[in-house]
């Protein structure tokens, strides 16, 4: 069930982007909305085809436009980015491990919104952007850092509930076989 | 160094975002409206979710609290009756001398009450979704304020949904003035503080007679709020340029991260 995953994926997404309208306390607390899209592209782009992941960058960088002051399709290149270069250099990168995977979650977290202030700022777009904005990379930072080997957790479950698992050795060995006849 | 397949994802994206950055806005805001519509299961089972809480929390009431808050309220209400007379007293009078004036006579403020269903889901901009669209009469710029003071203006109208500019984003500059001393100024995003409780006001030329705690309302200029909408109260002042202007901060009458239900003015008089 190879559609499983990527079906998943953009469920949370959808989810994660309809979260980012609310969630007040949190928004208090780091200072912006809570937005995890970073940590969810992240785990895309370790685990799923360029395709998958190209696709659900464009997607989810639309649908957050769709539901900003940000004039479409100004979201999108941040979140391509990261996606493709982290799918295209994952052989040179730590993954298993939880400390990484909070790293490229805070790495992501801080370089997609600063990319997208930065587009915004070239273009005729005046965005808050201040001191303060240091405060808000940061707490998005932390957030995608502690969401990002949440994901992994999460969907690894997921794919371990709902996907066919490989089939084991077996108790078969080779050396064990009964040869008959004259050896 | 790269594969075909990466070729051809950098170019579908290089596509999709010429595509969409080249779009003219009308075309951009509709498309915009669509791909948010995806979002509206959502926000429905939001709001319904919330009103079901709201009611079994008025289950959950003793009646013995509803009985004195009902007496409260009836005794408010008539209260409010009684300056609802002298204020329509009042505005008649105003009327009468503006028509002698020869100035056109002040409707009264029509207003529909609307929900907030979200916020801005992005770092960069102060806005909110309400539950109030074109299908129930909303249209481009109505004012959107709650009982304290002035909240924003509606910036993109959907079906059932609309998009509100808070004040101090940059898509909602308010011309204001002084209660007290009369001097006009303006409030235009974006703020240089994250507190979205705080704006800050240009004033038109040096006014030192600009004290902490002054009253500032809406001036009428600029033809999207009506005169003499609350908006908040001045912290304090410097003088700014050389001292030619001066810029105050204030403290916005509603609180905007506390709003859940709103007015929008339906029509200006």
């Amino acid at each position: 069930m190879t559609w499983l995953s990527p079906t998943l994926l953009f469920l949370v997404t959808w989810l994660a982007v309809f979260f980012q309208t609310g969630m007040l306390p949190l928004r208090v607390l780091i200072g912006a909305p809570p937005s995890i899209l970073p940590a969810i592209v992240v785990y895309a782009a370790f685990t799923h085809s360029l395709a998958v992941v190209s696709f659900l960058t464009i997607v989810a960088a639309l649908w957050a436009d769709s539901l900003s002051g940000s004039r479409l399709g100004t979201g999108v290149a941040p979140l391509f980015v990261v996606g493709f270069l982290l799918n295209t250099r994952q052989h040179l990168l730590l993954r298993e491990q939880r400390y990484a995977q909070f790293w490229l979650g805070f790495a992501s977290g801080v370089a997609v919104p600063a990319a997208h202030a930065g587009i915004l700022l070239l273009g005729s777009s005046e965005p808050a952007v201040g001191w303060f904005t240091l405060r808000q990379l940061l707490g998005l930072g932390l957030l995608n850092g502690l969401a990002c080997p949440a994901i992994f957790l999460l969907f690894d479950g997921l794919r371990g509930t709902f996907e066919y698992q490989l089939a084991g050795p077996g108790p078969y060995t080779a050396n064990r076989e009964m040869k008959r006849g004259r050896h | 160094m790269f594969k075909r397949s990466h070729y051809i994802a950098l170019g579908a994206c290089a596509l999709v975002l010429l595509v969409l950055l080249n779009l003219p806005a009308p075309a951009s805001a509709r498309l915009k409206l669509a791909i948010g519509g995806v979002f509206l299961p959502l926000f429905g089972l939001s709001t319904t979710s919330d009103s079901f809480v709201d009611q079994a929390s008025y289950q959950l009431l003793p009646r013995q609290t509803l009985i004195s808050e009902l007496r409260r309220l009836e005794g408010e209400n008539a209260q409010l009756q009684l300056l609802s007379a002298q204020a329509n007293d009042a505005i008649a009078e105003n009327n009468r001398l503006r028509t002698q004036l020869g100035l056109l006579p002040r409707g009264p403020w029509k207003h529909r009450p609307a929900r907030i269903v979200g916020r801005d889901p992005s770092t960069w901009w102060r806005t909110l979704l309400i539950d109030y669209g074109s299908r129930h009469g909303a249209s481009l710029n109505q004012p959107v304020l709650t009982a304290d003071g002035l909240v924003g203006r509606i910036a993109v109208v959907g079906h059932s949904h609309s998009q509100v500019a808070l004040i101090g984003d940059s898509a909602c500059g308010v011309a204001v003035l002084i209660a007290e001393t009369r001097d006009q100024g303006v409030i235009k995003g974006p703020q240089s503080t994250v507190e979205s409780g705080i704006v800050e006001l240009s004033t038109f030329q040096h006014s030192p007679q600009i004290l902490a705690g002054h009253t500032v309302v809406t001036s009428g200029d600029g033809g999207i709020f009506p005169k003499g909408l609350p908006v908040g109260r001045i912290i304090d002042t410097r003088p700014a340029n050389a001292g030619l202007f001066t810029t105050a901060r204030i403290r916005l009458g509603a609180n905007l991260n506390r709003l859940e239900e709103v007015w929008v003015l339906q029509s200006n008089p």
